[in-house]
C-alpha cells in the first residue's frame, strides 16, 4: 500500500506541475459551458408524442390521425390520464403531449372555439420549440379545412403551448449534461491514455514494470487521480450550472454522482484500452479525438437529437456510452427523475463499462507478455 | 572457498513460437561481481535479461535470482535495481521527489529515505540540484543520477541495460567508477553493453550469439584464449551474426 501511495502521489505532481494538464483539468469544463450556452437548431423527424384523448369524437381522432400522417410525429402512447404525462415524460420516449379536451366536438359546434393543449419536454428546448411549432402548424391546418368543410366562420381550434421542466426553455439547462459528458470523456479517456502512453515512450514504464508494483498497482495508480479529478470536475459544473444559470440538480445529487462515477470508470478502462494500442502519445490523442469525442459531441445527442439522425446513424449511437450517459443525467438534473427511470440506461452503461474493463485488463496484459516494446 | 552464487541459471530455454531466443543459457553470477553482458543485437540478451528481472517466464530451464526462483517474479523484483538504457527518471519531478518515488516504491519509509537521500546528494557532489526538476539537468548528470537511484534501496543485483549509451566519455568514466563502488557494497552488477572496451572493465563477461552463450571467462583469460589484443577484436572472431558473413 505504501509503495502504491508513493506511485499516487507522484502521479498528482505530475498533473499539478503541467499547466496545460491543469487548464484541461479545469479551465476547460468551465468554458465550455459558456460557449455552448448556445444552442443549435436542428429539424425534427418522428418525434414520439403521446395523446390525451378526452374527447374521443371524430375531431379528436381526426387530429390524432392527422399528427400521425404527418412525417414528424409517431404517436408512441394513448394517456388516459393527466397523471400519467409526468411519467411519460420520465420515460423519455416521447417530445410532447397533445391534450383534447372533453366535448372537443360538441364545443366546436357549440361555442365556435376550443382549446387544445400541448405540452413539451423542455429540458431540450430545441427540440421542444421545434415539435410544438410543427403541432401548432397541424393544428391551424385543420382549423381552416373545418371552417371550409363546415362552411362558417367560427370554429376555430387554439393550440395552447406549455413547457414542462424547463418552462422558460432555457437552452444552457440541456448543455450541461452534454458538457458533463464531454469533459468527462476528456479527462478521463484522452488524459489517461496519454498520461500511460508518455511512460511507455520515455521508458519509464519499464523501470515500474520491473520494480515490485503489480502492473495493477502501476494502473490504477496513473489513473486514481484523475478519477477523483473527474469528480471534483462534475461537482464544479454542477455548481456552476447552478450559480451562473440557475439551474439547480431536480433529482438526487447522490444518484448523479454515483452515475457520473459509473462513466468516469468506463471513460478510464476506455483511456486503459487505448494506452494499449499506441505507443505514441499523439496517436493516443488523435484516437481519443477521433474514436471517442467526436462520436461525443455528434452522435450522443447532445447537439443533435437523436430522433432527426438518419437511420444508420441512430443504431450507430447506441453503442456509444455517452448517449446513455447524457439520457440519464438528463433526466436526473433536469426531470428530476429517480433511478426507476433510469435503471435501463444504467444497466447498459454499466455492462459496456465491465466490457471495456475486462478488455483494457486483458489487453494490458498481453502486452506485458508480448514485451513493452 | 566456495563464493556464494546469487544469480543460477542452467539450461534456461526461452522459446516465443518457434523461435528460440535462449537456446540451454548455463551460468552463474557471484556476489560483488561485475557481470558482464555482451552480444549483438538479436543474440538474445535483452529476453535473459527480462527473465532474470522477473518480466518474463522461462519456457524451461532453472533460473534462481537472489535465492527466488523464476517462477516467483514479485520476490525477485524487491531484491533487485534495474536500469535501463533509456533514461528512467520523470522530467518533471525534482531530483528529491524522483528519488521519494523509487524509495517508496521499493517500500523504504520516509524516515529512511531522507537521510539516504541527503548523504547521496552530498556523496555525487548534488547537493545544489536537490530541488531541481530532473529535466533542467545535463544528461550526464542524469544519468549518474539514474545509477544511484537504481540501487538507491540496496538492492542485492542491480540490471544495468546498457547505461551508457549515448553518453561522452568522461561521463562514462565516472559512471563506471560508480559501478566499482556498487560491487565494493557487495552488490552485484549485471551489466549489458555495446562498448568493448566497458567489456575490459567487467570482473567476468558473458559473449552470446544467436540466443546461446558462446564465450564466458574474465577478459584476460578470454583474450588469451581466442589469442586477441582486445575483447573488441575477440567478439568479431567469434560472435559475428550470420547474417553479416553471409
Amino acid at each position: 500500500m505504501k509503495r502504491f501511495l508513493a506511485f499516487v502521489k507522484k502521479e498528482f505532481l505530475h498533473i499539478f506541475r503541467d499547466y496545460r494538464t491543469l487548464i484541461i483539468l479545469f479551465a476547460l469544463p468551465a468554458a465550455q459551458i459558456l460557449i455552448f450556452g448556445y444552442a443549435v437548431r436542428t429539424d425534427i423527424t418522428n418525434a414520439g408524442i403521446a395523446i390525451l384523448d378526452n374527447a374521443h369524437d371524430e375531431v379528436s381522432s381526426e387530429l390524432a390521425l392527422k399528427l400521425e400522417a404527418s412525417e414528424f410525429f409517431t404517436i408512441k402512447a394513448y394517456l388516459t390520464s393527466y397523471d400519467e404525462i409526468d411519467a411519460a415524460f420520465k420515460k423519455g420516449k416521447i417530445e410532447e403531449v397533445v391534450i383534447f379536451p372533453e366535448d372537443l366536438a360538441a364545443r366546436l359546434q357549440r361555442e365556435g372555439n376550443a382549446t387544445v393543449s400541448i405540452i413539451a419536454d423542455g429540458s431540450e428546448p430545441n427540440t421542444a420549440s421545434l415539435v410544438t411549432g410543427y403541432t401548432t402548424a397541424i393544428l391551424n391546418d385543420y382549423s381552416a379545412s373545418l371552417l371550409q368543410r363546415l362552411n362558417t366562420s367560427t370554429p376555430v381550434i387554439n393550440p395552447e403551448v406549455r413547457m414542462y421542466f424547463n418552462p422558460n426553455l432555457k437552452s444552457h439547462f440541456m448543455f450541461v449534461p452534454g458538457v458533463i459528458t464531454l469533459i468527462l470523456i476528456l479527462v478521463c479517456a484522452l488524459m489517461t491514455s496519454v498520461t500511460i502512453v508518455r511512460e511507455k515512450e520515455f521508458g519509464t514504464m519499464e523501470v515500474l514494470l520491473v520494480s515490485p508494483l503489480k502492473p495493477w498497482q502501476i494502473i490504477v495508480g496513473k489513473v486514481a487521480p484523475y478519477f477523483f479529478l473527474s469528480l471534483i470536475n462534475v461537482i464544479v459544473i454542477l455548481l456552476m450550472a447552478w450559480f451562473v444559470f440557475g439551474l439547480p440538480v431536480r433529482g438526487s445529487i447522490a444518484l448523479l454522482i454515483a452515475e457520473c462515477m459509473l462513466y468516469i470508470l468506463m471513460a478510464l478502462s476506455l483511456g486503459i484500452l487505448i494506452s494499449t494500442l499506441v505507443n505514441k502519445m499523439e496517436n493516443a490523442i488523435i484516437v481519443s479525438f477521433i474514436g471517442l469525442m467526436l462520436p461525443t459531441l455528434l452522435l450522443s445527442g447532445f447537439i443533435f437529437p437523436i430522433e432527426n439522425m438518419p437511420k444508420g446513424y441512430d443504431y450507430f449511437s447506441m453503442i456509444l456510452p455517452a448517449r446513455w450517459f447524457v439520457e440519464i443525467i438528463r433526466s436526473v438534473m433536469i426531470k428530476g427523475a429517480g433511478f426507476v427511470y433510469v435503471w435501463k440506461e444504467t444497466l447498459i452503461l454499466a455492462v459496456m463499462t465491465l466490457f471495456f474493463i475486462v478488455l483494457s485488463a486483458r489487453k494490458f496484459k498481453v502486452r506485458l507478455e508480448e514485451g513493452s516494446k | 572457498m566456495e563464493r556464494e552464487k546469487v544469480i543460477e541459471v542452467e539450461g534456461l530455454v526461452k522459446k516465443f513460437g518457434s523461435f528460440v531466443a535462449n537456446d540451454h543459457l548455463t551460468f552463474d553470477v557471484f556476489r560483488g561481481e561485475i557481470f558482464g553482458f555482451l552480444g549483438a543485437n538479436g543474440a538474445g540478451k535483452t529476453t535473459a535479461i527480462r527473465i532474470l528481472c522477473g518480466l518474463s517466464r522461462p519456457t524451461s530451464g532453472k533460473v534462481i535470482v537472489a535465492g527466488i526462483d523464476a517462477n516467483r517474479p514479485e520476490e525477485i523484483k524487491k531484491r533487485i535495481g534495474y536500469m535501463s538504457q533509456r533514461f528512467s527518471l520523470y522530467d518533471d519531478l525534482t531530483v528529491r521527489e524522483n528519488i521519494e518515488l523509487y524509495g517508496g516504491i521499493y517500500g523504504m519509509t520516509m524516515k529512511e529515505i531522507r537521510p539516504r537521500t541527503e548523504e547521496l546528494l552530498n556523496r555525487l557532489i548534488f547537493s545544489q540540484y536537490g530541488n531541481t526538476l530532473i529535466g533542467s539537468l545535463p544528461l550526464g548528470i542524469k544519468q549518474k543520477l539514474a545509477f544511484a537511484v537504481a540501487v538507491f534501496h540496496d538492492p542485492e543485483i542491480v540490471f544495468l541495460d546498457e547505461p551508457t549509451s549515448g553518453v561522452d566519455p568522461i561521463t562514462r568514466r565516472q559512471f563506471w567508477e560508480m559501478i566499482y563502488e556498487t560491487a565494493a557494497r557487495d552488490i552485484t552488477v549485471f551489466v549489458t553493453t555495446h562498448y568493448m572496451d566497458e567489456a575490459e572493465y567487467c570482473d567476468r563477461v558473458t559473449i552470446m550469439n544467436e540466443g546461446r552463450i558462446v564465450a564466458l571467462d574474465t577478459p584476460s583469460a578470454l583474450r588469451e584464449k581466442y589469442d586477441s589484443s582486445s575483447i573488441e577484436e575477440l567478439f568479431v572472431k567469434i560472435a559475428r551474426p550470420k547474417t553479416e558473413t553471409a
